[in-house]
């Protein structure tokens, strides 16, 4: 048996004003895939991942989780497991611990273990940060900070598929290879793929095990 | 239906004329200072005195009316102003916004005023123009700004933390896990011109309503236990009115399935 299929979405569309940016669009992903969407700017693809997090409504097509559609997990689960991280993270007020931990208090997320620190200090290693980043006020962090900090707040639930857009954009070379080798690892670690967008081409032929053209 | 005195002492028409040449004083200011507003001036002084006589024939006709129907649809229809009104002040607009406001301040003014008539204050009969209808247009008129504030503050509110609402979303908070801080704050903003002014009443301010009591010969100790009813009926009024115009437009600009429906919202 092959790698166990996770996420399946079947004829989506997505249409902004009478501009069609894409439609049509199947994608399957397994385990272990690394799936790289190569579009122009503005070619939706931060529509598609927002779309597969279900955090628009689907304008046609359906979308399934381990052959499960959204309404059945219901869409609080179906995110946590289907996990969006914006290009421009956001945080709120207190330390980065005050705001890993704060997701935990949400009910669908409340009995699932909460906040383990050696697991976030291994992760931070990875990233070549101190466990001091955690005391940090996470309103002063830097953008590439606050995509660290996106970046352990999703990984902390096990989410089955990451959507992931432009992880890197505001981080330096180091950082980026360290992260995708993080990345590289997590998904081993469990049935977990990603989905990613990047500017960088060469990230997307270096990190990505497939790629999916975006078009009308 | 008796009034509550005889009165006060009557202003003639001469008089009346002669209070409009205060106004000369803002006229001339503005024409020594070149401000440019004595048209408005003179328009707006023209404005009030014709609205207000306008009103003082309708309440005497309506003053006259014993007919509850009638006074009901009256009211209705203050109510439909004051629900129309307050949307008009917002900067954005999503569709049944009107609808939603209307709601709100006709069942929150409806049941306050319902209430006072009927258990605090019971006029006989309830409906009694003469209460019901000045009664009403408080509560209306303070329901409208907490309702404009809590709208407009709920709307901005959602736009400016759509990033933060998202983010919440996104990692399988609820809707209302993900918006409740922006529900309270508009609900919170919102309450705060009444709890002031009921915080200096009295020292600061003397209210018209008041004034004008006593200025009819009731007893000072008469017009403050009115007072305290009426400031009592708005604030609960106004709370109502919030909560409820605040949830809809949640509802309305959330979605069952947990999005974040900003895209409804113009303006």
């Amino acid at each position: 048996m092959g790698p166990s299929l996770l996420l399946r979405a079947e004829g989506l569309k997505r249409q902004l004003g009478d501009r069609l940016l894409w439609s049509q669009l199947n994608l399957v992903l397994a385990a272990g895939d690394r799936l790289g969407l190569v579009a122009p700017s503005g070619a939706g693809k931060t529509l598609l991942l927002r779309a597969l997090a279900l955090l628009d409504p689907l304008q046609a097509g359906t979308i399934s989780l381990q052959g499960r559609p959204p309404a059945t997990w219901g869409l609080p689960r179906w995110r946590s497991m289907v996990l969006y991280l914006a290009q421009r993270p956001t945080a709120h007020g207190g330390t980065v611990e005050a705001n890993l931990r704060s997701p935990w208090e949400f009910q669908e997320l409340r009995g699932r273990g909460g906040w383990r620190y050696e697991r976030i200090k291994g992760w931070l290693q990875a990233l070549g940060r101190d466990p001091s980043f955690l005391a940090y006020d996470a309103e002063r962090l830097s953008g590439g900070e606050l995509q660290l900090l996106a970046l352990l707040r999703a990984l902390q639930f096990d989410p089955s598929v990451l959507l992931l857009d432009e992880p890197t954009a505001s981080l330096d070379g180091a950082t980026t290879a360290a992260l995708e080798a993080l990345l590289i690892e997590w998904l081993a670690a469990g049935q977990r793929a990603c989905v990613f967008t990047s500017h960088d081409s060469e990230q997307i032929q270096r990190f990505a095990t497939r790629t999916l053209e975006l078009r009308p | 239906m008796t009034p509550m005195t005889s009165g006060a002492l009557t202003i003639s028409d001469g008089r009346l004329a002669l209070s409009a040449l205060l106004i000369l004083v803002n006229v001339g200011l503005s024409a020594a200072l070149r401000l440019g507003l004595t048209r408005s001036l003179l328009v707006a002084s023209l404005r009030m005195v014709v609205q207000l006589l306008l009103v003082g024939f309708v309440l005497e006709w309506l003053f006259r009316q014993d007919h509850a129907p009638l006074i009901v649809l009256v009211g209705a229809a203050m109510a439909m102003i004051a629900g129309i009104s307050a949307v008009q002040r917002t900067r954005r607009r999503f569709a049944g916004i009107y609808l939603n406001s209307l709601l709100s301040v006709m069942a929150s003014s409806a049941l306050v005023t319902g209430l006072a008539v009927t258990g605090l204050i019971q006029p006989q009969p309830w409906y009694d123009p003469q209460y019901l209808i000045p009664l009403l247009g408080m509560v209306l008129g303070n329901t409208l700004n907490g309702i404009s504030l809590g709208l407009d503050r709920f709307m901005e509110g959602l736009r400016s933390g759509r990033d933060q609402v998202e983010t919440a979303l996104a990692l399988g908070a609820t809707r209302w896990e993900a918006c409740q801080e922006v529900v309270r704050d508009a609900i919170r903003v919102a309450m705060i011109p009444t709890i002031n002014s009921m915080m200096v009443m009295g020292l600061v301010s003397l209210p018209g309503m008041m004034t004008g009591q006593i200025l009819q010969g009731a007893t000072p100790d008469a017009a403050v236990r009115y007072q305290i009813v009426i400031l009592f009926m708005i604030a609960s009024a106004t709370a109502l009115g919030v909560f409820g115009v605040v949830g809809l437009a949640y509802g309305r600009l959330t979605s069952a399935d947990h999005q974040l429906r900003l895209d409804r919202l113009v303006g």
